[in-house]
């Protein structure tokens, strides 16, 4: 099954910023299995081709939640699909957020650009069973103001600490100007019970990290999710090798102690 | 160890000073407030004081002909306002306005000097808290300006799109 794309249908879609969309999706008759916040499907646009995108929303029922940034042909494909078009999904694959190891820890969410989008499933998780774990802190950076996604759902995710930075104020931006680093100063948690949750540009995930282990977070209780050229999403083909890992198959999660000695190496 | 909004007297920026030493630089500091929109210091003018905010958020801009006010940075609590006293030619590279309320402990530059001249320890523990700042802000502006949250290059999107 995972190498036979199913056939969903655009139930919905939303243009979340000016080259990113959220589409809603709904099998045609057979659906895949449920998928777990960080995981991602093969969208294939047909006639284009297929790329992995991690779901954005663990919908309800057999729906699937995904928000793609038109940067490519098939991503352009994607992005330019409407309500009632059709689109084929293989997956789930790759590791999750384990968020069940953050129980009873103080949890950084850290995202940068369009990073946000894997990590809102594990936003929503967390809220759902707020007491099972100590204080959330959601902390986005974006290029630009008109960049940030999910804009209305920040302020509930602002209980108890939220913020952003961008880069690039414009338009009457009054909030911060920065990197997403700068954001960890006001945010709360005690850097021994943390677990922190990054995704992002590979570098804004490795500067993080760093800045999170010079402020007492073990590296092992970072999870990065890592991107490489993912093709069959199986761990056969070895597009996506990165050193002994097969990111869609041991990632796209990775714990920052496994995933630094490797993100440093010149060529793998 | 636990972060928090607004903490004691320069608790993040001189955490690696001795108690002794973070006392004798306290004894110079005043406690002061500005108002939200306030510009603390203008591009060019002599840099003779710094400030550590305890509450609120400073955006630090630059003149653009034609652009007006550009934001590229903002600094909130805990952090140091201002390193250009430091060293020459101890003039503001940059501008600074709140753009809330803001509560700061503001230190004399000339008095600090003086003191960091009459104590060398403390006055290596000072600028190496200083540096550190500095550099900071140095590894932001480098991250910044790989203009990480644009576009993904040609090798593809990945699982992140």
């Amino acid at each position: 099954m995972t190498l036979t794309p199913l056939s969903y249908r655009v139930v919905d879609r939303r243009d979340e910023t000016h080259d990113t969309v959220t589409l809603v999706l709904e099998p045609a008759s057979e659906a895949l299995k449920p998928f777990a916040p960080g995981q991602f499907a093969m969208l294939y646009a047909f006639g284009v081709g297929e790329i992995p995108v991690s779901v954005s929303r663990l919908a309800d029922g057999h729906r699937l939640t995904h928000t793609v940034r038109a940067v490519g042909a098939v991503s352009r494909a994607l992005c330019g699909l409407r309500t009632g078009g059709w689109v084929g999904v293989r997956g789930p694959f790759g590791t999750a957020w384990d968020s069940a190891a953050a129980h009873g820890n103080d949890l950084l969410v850290i995202a940068g650009g369009i990073g946000l989008a894997p990590l809102r499933p594990l936003v929503d998780a967390v809220l759902a069973e707020p007491q099972a774990f100590g204080r959330l802190n959601v902390l986005a950076g974006a290029r630009t103001p008109d960049d940030l996604l999910y804009g209305d759902e920040f302020p509930a995710w602002g209980k108890p600490f939220g913020a952003v930075t961008v880069d690039r104020p414009s338009g009457g931006w009054t909030g911060r100007v920065g990197v997403v680093t700068t954001l960890l100063r006001e945010a709360r948690f005690t850097p021994s019970d943390t677990v922190a949750f990054v995704c992002g540009p590979e570098v804004m995930m490795r500067a993080t990290a760093r800045a999170l282990i010079h402020q007492g977070v073990r590296p092992d209780r970072i999870r990065v999710s890592l991107e490489r050229n993912m093709r069959c999403a199986t761990g056969h083909c070895g597009h996506c090798q990165l050193g002994p890992l097969l990111l869609c198959r041991d990632g796209p999660v990775v714990g920052y102690d496994q995933a630094e000695p490797l993100l440093t190496v010149r060529e793998l | 160890m636990t972060s928090h909004p607004v903490g004691p007297p320069g608790e993040q920026v001189f955490a690696a000073l001795t108690t002794e030493h973070r006392g004798k630089l306290m004894a110079l500091a005043r406690e002061v407030a500005f108002p939200g929109g306030t510009r603390i210091f203008e591009e060019g003018e002599k840099a003779d004081r710094f400030w550590i905010i305890r509450s609120g958020t400073v955006a630090l801009d630059v003149h653009v002909p034609g652009r007006g006010r550009v934001v590229v940075e903002t600094i909130g609590a805990g952090s140091l306002l201002g390193w250009s006293w430091l060293c020459p030619p101890r003039q503001w590279h940059l501008a600074a306005e709140t753009r809330d309320a803001v509560r700061a402990w503001e230190f004399d530059a000339a008095a600090v000097q003086d003191l960091c001249a009459e104590d060398t320890a403390l006055g290596l523990s000072l600028v190496t808290a200083v540096a550190e700042t500095i550099g900071d802000r140095l590894r932001a502006t480098r991250t910044r300006l790989l203009d990480l949250y644009g576009p993904p290059g040609p090798q593809g999107i990945g699982p992140v799109p």
